[in-house]
């Protein structure tokens, strides 16, 4: 194994991390939200994609690379538009009434 | 020279923008704003790609964005909350498929270029493999949540052992390809095995089953971002899949939990088969069910003190929400304290009826969890359950033979009375009878669940 690849594993612990801690604060109700958040996000690879595309490895590499930078930003375009959609819905009571109960 | 650092650093800035946008979606109000900071992350992170030495030609990219574009604003734009179960399942299948092209063509490149090794193969293997089964699978989800699939499970003989043959195949693929980087047909062969194993997985479980399945589905095409950022030595593509990896799975643990299932059970068990149990739950819900007229529930809502509404799917289903807001407004105006009470799986995936509410005008902060609102139920005058069933089932917490004990429920039965708004008298999606609808602080109201809320909207305005 290279050292590249132990850094990347690095990488990857403390990410998965990073991951399970952030995510277990977001409340049941932002769930939704969260799904098409990570969704919008996880179209990062379009970076991968890209340098499929424009690399010029023959036609076979450059069509599937092409197919998967649509994909990719398909899923970035559509993901942040319908997350920040639905974030808009989200509001607090507007008067300031008193509600008893819980929080 | 200087895109050498400075493409890494601007990953750099967008992971951090990405983590920061995960943090601020713990709490509603710094949510959207938090969201606006990853979209701008992702475009740094996207400019800064293009500068990449690699890339030679930018026609084929122009083209794919262009597409991606015009594809993505109407499922951004135009799909309805309602739909966003399948809306989701869709694009977990777009990310796997880019994955999974992605690790083939760089698969093809260096079977071309005679430099596969096994390490950077082993990444490629684990890429396409996770990513076509994700494909698949999800596209399997989508078409039973659209309906042009039957949501029943499928189920036929040795599925199971089938299933785990493949499986089995699928690795011993992936092996041989890690010890024989060269081995073309046998990575052509694991793509097929993979993409069959989303199929069969994915056709035996049920049409209530599927937020488990989804946010499996969402976790298993983060690993498959995971194995691309290893097989091309990228960072942000190692953290951002991580991130969605274990939000994939927190998601999926929740969900298992909130149905009192193990994800094994969830994907080798095919709930809507169970019989033999619900035989002897039937047996406890004995006894008459009294129906309430319209006007007799709105009066008895129009007096009350402190209601809550517990939504279930069936409101959903007939397109109720604003009714309900509506009469939680007139409860309101009234005087009374309205909450609704939401249960994690009310929808048909991970806070799908938090979304449904809000967009029917519902403060967020009226909508309450299952942990927090349970212990409220006991100084509650009247709960109003609409198109839900399972989820309000005391059975669960009483009674050991059926087949939904050990579920978390709303504990609805501590109420002072109940109002329960169902379509007729049938069993809930587990085919369990429900202890509730015969309690004698219970009235059944009968009929779709939005003209029934229309009905009592009318007579409380008129009281």
């Amino acid at each position: 194994m290279s050292a590249i690849t132990a850094i990347q594993l690095f990488v990857f612990l403390l990410a998965g991390f990073v991951g399970f801690q952030t995510i277990s604060r977001i409340p049941p109700l932002l769930h939704t939200p969260l799904m098409a958040a990570t969704n919008a996000i996880s179209g990062i690879s379009l970076v991968a994609s890209l340098v499929l595309a424009g690399g010029h490895h023959g036609t076979f590499a450059t069509v599937l690379g092409t197919i998967a930078v649509a994909c990719a930003t398909t899923n970035i375009v559509g993901g942040f538009l319908i997350t920040d959609r639905m974030l808009a819905m989200f509001r607090k009571t507007e008067n300031t009434k008193n509600t008893a109960g819980s929080k | 020279m200087i895109t050498n650092t400075f493409i890494p650093l601007a990953y750099l800035l967008s992971t951090f923008l990405f983590i920061i946008a995960l943090r601020s979606l713990s709490k509603p109000e710094t949510a959207r704003r938090g969201m606006q900071l990853a979209a701008f992350g992702m475009v740094v992170a996207v400019v800064a790609t293009l500068f990449n030495a690699k890339i030679v030609s930018y026609e084929e990219i122009l083209i794919g964005v262009v597409i991606g574009s015009i594809l993505g604003y109407p499922l951004g734009m135009w799909v309805p909350m309602t739909a966003m179960p399948q809306r989701i399942a869709f694009s977990h299948a777009f990310g796997a498929l880019a994955a999974t092209l992605v690790g083939v063509g760089e698969y093809y490149i260096g079977l071309k270029a005679g430099t596969l090794a096994s390490g950077q193969v082993t990444a490629l293997g684990l890429e396409v493999l996770l990513g076509s089964l994700t494909v698949t699978g999800s596209f399997m989800a989508f078409s039973k949540l659209q309906g042009i699939l039957p949501g029943r499970p499928l189920i036929f003989p040795f599925q199971n052992t089938l299933n785990l043959l493949f499986l089995a195949a699928a690795v011993a693929c992936l092996i041989w390809i890690v010890m024989v980087p060269t081995a073309a047909p046998v990575f052509a062969t694991m793509i097929g095995i993979s993409l069959l194993i989303g199929i069969l997985f994915v056709i035996r479980i049920g049409g209530a089953d599927m937020p488990v399945v989804i946010s499996l589905l969402n976790s298993y095409a983060g690993l498959a971002a995971v194995a691309t950022g290893f097989a091309i030595n990228n960072n942000i593509l190692i953290i951002v899949g991580a991130l969605d990896g274990a939000s994939g799975m927190i998601l999926s643990i929740a969900m298992s939990k909130a149905m009192n299932r193990s994800f094994t059970n969830v994907i080798f068990g095919g709930f809507g088969a169970v019989s033999a149990a619900s035989d002897a739950s039937s047996v406890a819900a004995s006894g008459e069910m009294s129906v309430i007229s319209v006007e007799d529930a709105a009066l008895r809502l129009a007096y009350a003190a402190r209601v809550i509404i517990v939504p279930g799917y069936g409101l959903a289903v007939s397109q109720a929400q604003h009714q309900a807001r509506e009469l939680a407004d007139l409860i309101e105006k009234r005087g009374g304290d309205v909450k609704f009470a939401i249960h994690p799986v009310a929808g048909r995936m991970p806070g799908h009826m938090n979304v449904l509410l809000a967009e029917a005008n519902v403060p967020y902060d009226k909508l309450i969890d299952m942990e927090d609102i349970n212990e409220h139920f006991s100084e509650t005058d009247v709960v109003v359950v609409i198109g839900a069933n399972d989820v309000v089932n005391p059975a669960a917490l009483t009674n050991p033979a059926s087949p939904i004990y050990g579920m978390p429920v709303l504990k609805v039965s501590d109420a002072k009375s109940i109002i329960v708004l169902k379509r007729g008298q049938g069993k809930g999606f587990s085919g369990v009878e429900n202890d509730l609808f015969v309690n004698p602080k219970t009235s059944m109201l009968y009929g779709d669940a939005r003209q029934s809320l229309i009905d009592l909207n009318i007579q409380i305005k008129n009281v």
